[in-house]
This record gives structure tokens, C-alpha cells and sequence, in this order.
């Protein structure tokens, strides 16, 4: 009794020491942004202050953090979209067809994931100056460039779904009712594996709001940043105003903590059955 | 007329995965190989490319910077994959075993870290302990530590240690999540038959569990590799990109996009690109053999 009580003891001590190791960032975050400068530098604050708001007018007086809040909103919105969509359809055409060159096909797409996303960044830049991307890279090309590795395990994720979910007798029965291809893909397939895709849009959403090279090199219209980019620029601009930096800092990571208090078992039961596989 | 079936199909099966491709040529292949096209140029990002044959490469297999960052690079990865890895398979090994209490819980908290912001995560470190009335300056005066306030980020070993922290902090609840789903893919007889033999849970995890998972340890390995190579975010906003102090967090991708979109020698950071790439492969290729060999000593 005594043994397991120790053990026990051992256990969660553990655990929550990780746990407050993981924790107290976002709780100094939350004490600093609540701070006004001053106080943050001359004392040490443990509990959240009545600063907010002033930090936050103060954050608002030089930099206009919405606008690289919506930049970034409106990328990872039509990133998640695009490769949840395509990706389903790509995985639905690799796991529902017979064609030549599949397996080959199928090689190219899971290797594509080797090359480094850091080798093909000058190239890129260099191609965007070429056929004028730079700056103009308003939603489409960008977004599907950004972090390419997230949409080849879309389509791995979702093939695995698509065959263990879809059978092909149902496939054959939509067809004798005079169903055409793409029908029976928007109609029957996407619906049935929408829990999937729903898993792989928040990864892709993530993914595609963190993104900070891809934005770097391609965009230098300061109306067109995106968050990280504003936020790398913030220490330049605000010099000592710390509490304005800390409001920064948290509102650029809130909206992944907000989708992450409401889908956290979807994204580790995503993460879990992609990495069963 | 009735021979249609297969045949007829497989025009929408190579239709259906064109989008890929059309993005993966476009986006990915292509710029890649104008990177080696470019590794052999010489350009500035305004007058029209030169061709200089292997002047760039030459430059870059004496270019002390160029070693110094591989350096960091992989002192950085090491002192995070290390602690990473063992920090992961000690929880695995805790929530496989025993019967913990609030487990989904603890397990969506350490892996929160790994979705934020990387370039956040820096900036934010960077306020933490900046200066002599930093925050972590402030906490340690309180507990009296002796010697504090530090200055933090004169330190060449402190900084490159704290950003092997980060890392670990952003990234072992992941690794934890890959490793117990490789445990849960073990077929449970197993266990099963260890405890009839009268193993006991220590003993279970060492002898049945670890080599079993060693393809999952394999990939997070390869996987950290690819990643912990390519190190640029939190490094890069930490030290406004300078890899400061002494250049103890200079990356091999801060030294590339410092060459290239500072400096505007872009020839020379494709070349840089091209060692990346270099590396990435060896060490891929050497950690994949490596493991195989030690395999297959235990077996």
C-alpha cells in the first residue's frame, strides 16, 4: 500500500512538473501583457495586472496587428480549403482508380517530402521574381507553396480513410444510378470522410498560420504582412514598451489556442492514426 | 461498347491526382532545381545571372561561417532530440503501463507547445531574458540567486542552450504522442505472455516494448533530422536574425537567408542550399543505417 502510494507520488509529480513547465510561458504571457512596462521591469509580477488595455492602445498606436491577423486569417482559411479539398480528391483518385504508373506515381508524392522546404526557397523567389509573385502573391499560389509537406500527408491521411471507409460495391452502385465521377466524389465520397479532412484542415490551418520563411522572403509590402512577420518586427518598433510586446506575442498565438481547446482530440487522434500507419 | 470498366476510368484517376502534381512541378521540383541551377551563378537579385562554375562551392568548403553553423545546427538538434526523446519515452512508457488519472488531459497539455508560433515563441523568450530586469532576471533575484541579474544573451553556451530548450519544450509532447502510438500498434499477447513469464513492467518495457517500436523511433529520428536541420524560426527571432552572441545560434538556414536576402549574394546561398540539402542526406542516410546495424546486434 505504502509502495504504491510512493509510486504514485513519483508519478504525477512528474507529470505535473511537466505540466508546469509546458504552462508557465503562457501564464507569464498572460501576467506581462497585463502589465503596464514599467512595472514589468522594476518588479516582479505573479499575478495578471489592469493593464491590457492600455498595452493595447499602445500596441495599436504604431503597428496595426489586425491587418497581419486577417493576412494571415485569409491565407491559412484558403490553404486549409484548397488542400483539404484537392487533397481528398488526389487521395480519392490514388485509392479508387486503376491506371498506369500508379504505384510510381504514388512513390513521387510520398518522396516529394524529402526535399527541404529551405532548398527550393531561393529557386522560388528567384521564379517569383521572374513571373512576378513578389508582393503579388494575393491568395492562391502562395498558400498551396507554403509548407508543401502538410498536403503530401493529407493525402496519405485520407487515402488511408478512403480505403478503409468507402467500398467500392457502393462506388459501382452510384454509377448504375448514372452518377458521374466528380458527383460521386463531392456527393458521396467527401461527406463520408469528413471527420478526416475536418483533421487534416486544422494541422493545415496551423501549419499555414505559423508559416514565417514563405511570407519573409515573398512579401516586403508592409501592408501585406502576416503575423510572424509583424511579430519579428515588433522588438524594432516598440523598443521598451514590454507590455505591448507580450499583448503581441499573445494575441498572434490565441487563435491556435482557441481551436486547440475545442479540437484537441481531433488533432491528437489525427496525429495518433497517422502515425499508426 | 461493354469493354469500358477499368480502361475507361483510369482518365479520371490521373485527373483526379493532376492538382497535386501540377503544384508539386510548379512549386516544389521546379524551384528546387533552379536552386542548383543557381548554385552555379553568380546574382544579385538585379543584374542578370553570371555563369561562374563551381566558384560558389569552392567559397563554401573554406568558408569557416559556413562550418560554424553547422555546428550550431547540430549542437542545437542534439541537446534538444536527446532530452526530447528520452522525456518521451519515459511518459509513453508511464501512461502505457500505469493507470493515469486525467491522462487525455495531461497529454493535450504537453502537446500545446508544438502548435504555436515558432517565430512568437522566440520573440517571446528573447523578453523573458533580455537585459538585467528581465522577467527570468526579476524571478531569479527573488530567490536570491546569487550573482543575477545575468546578462543572459552575452552568453554564447547559455543562448545556444536555450534554444535547445525551446525546442524540447515545443516538441516532446509530439514525439510523446508518435511513440505511444507505435506502442498501441503491439500486439497485446505479448504483454500478455512477458507477464505469465513473471517480467515485470520495467523489464516488460526494456525487452518487448523498446525494440518493437524501433521503426516509430526510426522515423522521429529521420523526421527530427529533416526538421532540426532546417532551424530557422526561433533562432532567427530570438537574435533579430543575427545569430548573436558570437554567432552561437547562427543556423545553417539563418547563414543561408542572411547571404542570400540580406547580403544579396543569392548564387552563394543556393550553394548553401545545396550543402543543406547535403547534409540532410548524409545524416538521414547514417542514423537509418545506424539503427539498422544496431538492430540487428540485438536480435
Amino acid at each position: 500500500m505504502i509502495k504504491k502510494g510512493i509510486k504514485n507520488f513519483v508519478i504525477y509529480g512528474l507529470l505535473l512538473l511537466l505540466v508546469a513547465i509546458t504552462l508557465v510561458p503562457f501564464y507569464l504571457i498572460t501576467v506581462n501583457a497585463t502589465h503596464s512596462s514599467f512595472d514589468i521591469v522594476t518588479q516582479l509580477n505573479l499575478l495578471p495586472g489592469k493593464y491590457l488595455i492600455e498595452n493595447y492602445r499602445k500596441l495599436q498606436e504604431y503597428v496595426n496587428i489586425w491587418s497581419g491577423f486577417f493576412n494571415s486569417l485569409l491565407i491559412a482559411v484558403v490553404f486549409m480549403i484548397v488542400s483539404g479539398y484537392l487533397g481528398a480528391l488526389v487521395a480519392f483518385g490514388f485509392e479508387k482508380y486503376q491506371f498506369k504508373g500508379k504505384r510510381i506515381l504514388y512513390m513521387i508524392v510520398l518522396a516529394s517530402m524529402m526535399i527541404p522546404s529551405q532548398v527550393s526557397i531561393i529557386g522560388f523567389y528567384r521564379l517569383g521574381l521572374k513571373i512576378g509573385l513578389v508582393n503579388k502573391l494575393t491568395t492562391f499560389m502562395f498558400p498551396f507553396f507554403a509548407p508543401g509537406v502538410s498536403s503530401v500527408s493529407t493525402i496519405f491521411f485520407l487515402r488511408g480513410m478512403i480505403s478503409q471507409g468507402i467500398s467500392t460495391s457502393l462506388l459501382e452502385a452510384a454509377r448504375m444510378e448514372g452518377c458521374s465521377e466528380f458527383r460521386i466524389f463531392n456527393r458521396i465520397v467527401l461527406p463520408c470522410i469528413m471527420p478526416g479532412i475536418a483533421t487534416m484542415c486544422i494541422f493545415n490551418f496551423v501549419n499555414s498560420w505559423n508559416n514565417y520563411i514563405g511570407p519573409l522572403i515573398m512579401i516586403t509590402d508592409t501592408k501585406k504582412y502576416t503575423m510572424p512577420i509583424l511579430i519579428s518586427l515588433v522588438k524594432g518598433i516598440y523598443l521598451t514598451n514590454y507590455g505591448a510586446m507580450y499583448l503581441a506575442v499573445g494575441i498572434s498565438i490565441l487563435v491556435v489556442v482557441i481551436i486547440y481547446l475545442f479540437c484537441s482530440k481531433y488533432i491528437i487522434d489525427g496525429l495518433t492514426m497517422g502515425a499508426e500507419k | 461498347m461493354k469493354k469500358k470498366s477499368i480502361n475507361d476510368r483510369s482518365g479520371y484517376g490521373y485527373l483526379f491526382i493532376l492538382p497535386f502534381f501540377i503544384a508539386f512541378i510548379f512549386l516544389g521540383l521546379y524551384p528546387a532545381v533552379f536552386t542548383f541551377s543557381l548554385s552555379v551563378q553568380k546574382w544579385d537579385g538585379l543584374a542578370p545571372e553570371k555563369f561562374i562554375k563551381l566558384a560558389n562551392f569552392e567559397r563554401l568548403l573554406s568558408d569557416k561561417v559556413f562550418y560554424l553553423s553547422i555546428r550550431n545546427t547540430l549542437r542545437i538538434w542534439l541537446i534538444s532530440f536527446i532530452p526530447q526523446i528520452l522525456t518521451a519515452l519515459l511518459l509513453a512508457a508511464v501512461f502505457t503501463t500505469y493507470r493515469v488519472k486525467g491522462m487525455g488531459i495531461f497529454r493535450a497539455i504537453f502537446y500545446l507547445p508544438n502548435l504555436l508560433t515558432a517565430a512568437s515563441v522566440g520573440l517571446l523568450f528573447h523578453l523573458l531574458f533580455n537585459g538585467n530586469k528581465s522577467v527570468a532576471n526579476n524571478i531569479l533575484q527573488a530567490l536570491h540567486v546569487s550573482g543575477a541579474p545575468f546578462e543572459f544573451f552575452n552568453d554564447p553556451v547559455f543562448t545556444s542552450n536555450l534554444t535547445s530548450y525551446i525546442q524540447w519544450w515545443m516538441w516532446f509532447g509530439y514525439t510523446m504522442i508518435l511513440v505511444m502510438s507505435g506502442i498501441t500498434t503491439i500486439d497485446k499477447n505479448l504483454f500478455d505472455a512477458a507477464r505469465i513469464d513473471g517480467a515485470d513492467r520495467g523489464q516488460t518495457f526494456r525487452k518487448i516494448t523498446l525494440p518493437l517500436i524501433r521503426p516509430t523511433i526510426v522515423y522521429i529520428t529521420i523526421t527530427s533530422i529533416i526538421g532540426g536541420m532546417q532551424l530557422f524560426d526561433v533562432p532567427a527571432t530570438m537574435s533579430d536574425g543575427t545569430g548573436e552572441p558570437d554567432k552561437a545560434i547562427l543556423t545553417i538556414s539563418m547563414y543561408l537567408y542572411n547571404q542570400g536576402f540580406k547580403n544579396h549574394n543569392y548564387g552563394y546561398a543556393a550553394a548553401i542550399s545545396v550543402g543543406l540539402f547535403a547534409i540532410i542526406c548524409v545524416m538521414s542516410f547514417a542514423s537509418l543505417k545506424a539503427m539498422k546495424k544496431g538492430g540487428n546486434k540485438d536480435d
